[in-house]
């Protein structure tokens, strides 16, 4: 039980300086790491090793470290967090990985998330497509009614729940060979369609949020359900259809 | 001395915070457009009141060092956000949740600012049911709550273990409404460097832009820092692993007051330290302790066959197992507060009946078979089935836990590789909240005129310690609630100024001192990475800085602080360059920054001559191995002043804390 063996592994990395320069794979050792330790302490391990041989560390999107805030990312192995299924990156644990095996690691790819540096990409395109409407228009002030003069069925706030707990990581967008967007916008137009407080401004909504999805370069969905499969929260595929009909019955009732 | 005036308005408590907003001065809304204000932060606090300012229509500059305003660290926080919403009929009010955040705070928290968090604690659930935010609900379609640690009412509004996340993306959506607008300006990846003051005002920022690496100016007429905590000093702790000091602690070096900087958070149930390659710990929700039991085994050698693996804890007999604080502590039993748990988790270690395989063989099990056999029995019971057999009872108890706890339950396999259905969580305690943070008024402004603090980053509702689920209640109620109230009271003042100008000579100079520190760090012929100075400090401060303090190790870590802090300006290797992404040189920066409050942490601890909270003295405890407080010496908040680089040279200020409403007990929870 004690006595842990530490892995010796090779890692083919993705180098790339910045978005104007091209990249390349860097392959690199590393030797003894534990078990025990998560995908991201093993990239930690390989950043110290590469600073103190003076050359720069591998750049990664990473933050709360607990599976939560959506910021880290990566492509391993072939498959958006990785090769266990629903977690993030940084829940991914190296038990996952055999001794002397070799791991490819890559950024997020789609067109719509251009490369900063590395494995970091830009994915404020998701905070332009809620910019556009992904929020109740109410106004901030807690002159509002008192919290129960809405109810919600439990059903519906459950369903509305398991929408809304999108972490808006890309892995969707990442994983469709489309490069759509349709999960994770689907999945917050669904949070609101389904309680009573969203229904307002419902149509504007989802026209609004899916005209700046396309506008920024995402493609569309061919229910193939990759995304769902990669999608560390499992967001179900419920809200692309969802959305497609809010969508649908917004376009034909709305006058311009 | 006139500097720490709290400015807490006269006439009573219940109506202090209404006559206060009924007297303020206004900005009308004509005047707002012609004043910008910096947010630093887009947490619970920062994100809430960038757009809640945005809204009334000032010109909000936002700035966090994410990629997006959705990944502040506040997303993190699981189990709930209090309110005195007494929807349970159980005795709650307003009165009570004060109450019990006083004195969950060891009585060193504020009592007109906590009576205020409790008043608007009520708007703020109705805010966020208002954005859509899916609070957990009961069947007939009403709010449904849960109980936290130190509290006898179910007040706790939830959504599912993710309430954090939902009440962040309610502010974030609200956010994303006002930059669609245009009235957010928002940065995401960029870092405040400095805080700029023109005429003893703060005035702006200078920032780093993450991406290009370019260090910018920002002007306003006033900053508001959310910046969160400082967990981040012990390297090891639940915090997100950017999550850093620095804007708190470069305003404290241009003149504000850092107070009580030694309360810290040891929150009981986190998963244990794994080896030495770990990055960060991971909290599991408090919420799990109002069904989980926490125990170790009665025997030492049963604990020992448990490290070893030769012992399942599902096969220890009941009579075999110490539930600690039950046993300890009958009235709150699991429910403690986080501090009393935690303390009692490293009695229970330190004597030898730990149960993780690890160097330090620390944690504890938090088992939840009782839990799901009981629950398991009432559902059959509503169910109607007669007689059910063992087996269908812990199905239909699992079934009900994995509805209340499913995320968290996934969430520990997925780190742990045990599955916490079968065999009983390992926990143990681990730095989680700050309560010590920026000096501020009852207006939220800290000794810098123009300089605002809120959530975390201020001090002033916590105390010494801070009941469950208050976190989040405070970081809401500030940027929502408060500040865009106080704000307006300072900023009308300012509606004639004009725009600030960036070219003075006060923005080139800030400027100039972190481009300097900028090329020193990257041109040093150190030896040693950032983390190698960043987990040396952690170690000095988990082990004495930690959950139990003595004034011997409170002086050694001071000068031990003080030699890792000098070794790192001497031999830290920073690679990369200055025109790009160079996360080493992030990290630079705010291990800088640790390395002084860490010390200065260490020196609010020695001075502090009682147990208090989080802060437990081991030359101040009861023989029972309590915490004891000493009202008549330590009633005050320690505020603390710059005085340049030598941290032992920061002189103390106190501020008299007055209670008139409650009687300052010791706090039992026999």
């Amino acid at each position: 039980m004690s006595a842990k063996k530490g892995l010796n592994l090779t890692l083919k990395i993705w180098r790339q300086k910045n978005n104007k320069s091209k990249g390349q794979f860097e392959t690199y050792k590393i030797s003894d790491v534990s078990t025990d330790s998560s995908f991201l302490e093993m990239l930690d391990m390989l950043n110290e090793q590469l600073v103190n041989n003076g050359s720069e560390p591998v750049a990664f999107d990473h933050d709360c470290r607990e599976g939560i805030c959506g910021m880290c990312s990566l492509y391993i192995n072939g498959r958006a967090h990785g090769p266990d299924t629903g977690i993030t990156t940084c829940q991914l644990h190296m038990r996952m990985f055999k001794d002397g095996e070799t791991i490819t690691i890559e950024p997020w790819r789609s067109a719509a998330f251009p490369v900063i540096k590395d494995l970091v990409v830009d994915r404020s395109a998701f905070d332009r497509i809620m910019a556009a409407g992904g929020f109740v228009s109410v106004n901030t002030s807690g002159n509002t009614l008192d919290a129960n003069a809405i109810p919600v069925p439990k059903e519906d706030a459950d369903k509305a729940m398991d929408a809304a707990a999108c972490i808006g990581c890309g892995a969707c967008v990442a994983t469709c060979k489309n490069g759509s967007a349709m999960l994770f916008v689907g999945a917050k137009v669904s949070q609101f369609a389904l309680l009573p407080q969203g229904r307002v401004e419902a149509k504007r909504r989802v026209l609004n949020m899916v005209k700046q999805m396309d506008e920024e370069g995402f493609g569309n969905c061919s229910n193939i359900g990759a995304c769902e499969i990669e999608c560390p929260k499992g967001i179900s595929l419920e809200n692309i259809a969802r959305m497609n009909r809010e969508f649908l019955a917004a376009k034909f009732t709305t006058v311009d | 001395m006139s500097k720490l005036d709290s400015k807490i308005p006269a006439g009573p408590l219940a109506d202090k915070w209404k006559n206060h907003k009924a007297h303020m001065n206004l900005v009308a809304p004509n005047n707002r457009d012609k004043i910008d204000i910096i947010v630093v932060g887009t947490g619970l606090a920062g994100g809430s009141a960038a757009a809640t300012l945005a809204e009334q229509g000032y010109n909000v500059k936002a700035f966090c060092y994410q990629d997006s305003p959705r990944r502040a660290h506040s997303i993190a926080a699981q189990g709930g956000i209090n309110a005195a919403k007494n929807y349970q009929n159980d005795g709650d009010s307003v009165y009570r949740l004060f109450y019990d955040t006083i004195k969950g705070g060891d009585y060193r928290a504020r009592e007109a600012n906590v009576h205020r968090l409790a008043e608007v604690s009520v708007n703020i659930i109705d805010q966020c049911v208002a954005q859509g935010v899916p609070f957990g609900r009961e069947y007939g379609g009403q709010l449904d709550n849960r109980s936290f640690g130190g509290t006898q009412v179910k007040r706790t509004f939830y959504a599912k273990g993710q309430t954090g996340q939902q009440l962040l993306l309610g502010a974030y959506s609200a956010m994303s409404r006002q930059i669609g607008k245009g009235r957010i300006k928002m940065y995401n990846r960029h870092e405040m460097m400095d805080l700029v003051m023109v005429d003893g005002k703060a005035r702006g920022i200078i920032a780093r832009n993450l991406v290009t690496g370019e260090i910018e100016r920002h002007s306003a007429h006033a900053v508001v820092i959310a910046s969160g905590g400082y967990g981040n000093v012990y390297f090891l702790s639940t915090n997100a692993m950017g999550s850093n000091v620095s804007a708190a602690w470069k305003i404290h070096k241009k003149g504000a007051y850092f107070a009580n900087p030694c309360f810290v958070q040891i929150h009981p149930t986190c998963i244990p330290v794994h080896g030495t390659q770990q990055s960060k710990l991971t909290l599991m929700s408090e919420s799990l302790r109002n069904s989980g039991r926490i125990w170790v085994p009665k025997k030492i050698e049963d604990a020992q066959a448990i490290r070893e693996g030769k012992l399942r804890p599902e096969n220890i007999k009941e009579e075999d197992r110490d539930y600690y604080l039950e046993r300890r502590y009958p009235a709150f039993g699991n429910l403690v507060p986080r501090d009393v748990a935690s303390r009692a988790a490293k009695e229970r270690c330190d004597a030898g009946f730990g149960i993780e395989n690890n160097d330090t063989k620390e944690g504890v099990f938090l088992d939840f078979s009782t839990e799901i056999m009981k629950k398991g029995r009432e559902a059959a019971t509503e169910k109607n089935i007669h007689n059910p057999s063992e087996q269908q009872i812990y199905d239909l108890g699992k079934k009900w836990v994995e509805e209340k706890y499913g995320n968290l339950f996934q969430m520990y396999e997925k780190i742990t590789a045990d599955d916490p259905y079968v065999t009983p969580m390992k926990i143990y305690p681990a730095v989680h909240y700050t309560m010590g943070g920026v000096w501020v008024d009852y207006n939220l402004m800290s000794t810098i005129p123009g300089c605002f603090v809120i959530g975390e980053a201020n001090f002033s509702d916590h105390g010494a310690n801070r009941l469950g689920a208050s976190a989040l209640m405070q970081g809401l109620a500030d940027g929502y609630f408060v500040l865009p109230y106080t704000i307006a009271d300072y900023l009308s003042a300012d509606i004639r100024t004009g725009q600030i100008p960036t070219n003075s000579s006060e923005f080139e100079a800030a400027e100039k001192e972190i481009q300097d520190k900028v090329n020193f760090f990257l041109t040093n012929k150190g030896t040693h990475s950032v983390d190698y100075f960043h987990k040396k400090l952690g170690n000095v401060m988990w082990n004495k800085v930690g959950m139990g303090r003595t004034p011997e190790g409170l002086a050694e870590a001071i000068k031990e602080i003080e030699e890792i802090r000098n070794d790192f300006w001497k031999n830290v290797k920073v690679p990369g360059e200055a025109n790009g992404m160079n996360t080493e040189l992030e990290k630079a920066f705010r291990v800088a920054d640790f390395l002084e409050l860490g010390q200065l942490m260490a020196k609010d601890a020695l001075e502090r001559k009682e147990s208090c909270g989080g802060h437990f003295r081991w030359d101040h405890a009861t023989p029972e191995g309590e915490a004891e407080r000493d009202d008549e010496n330590y009633k005050y908040v320690a505020a603390w002043e710059y005085k340049g680089d030598d941290i032992n040279a920061e002189v103390l200020h106190k501020e008299e804390l007055v209670y008139e409403n409650i009687e300052v007990k010791t706090r039992s929870y026999k």
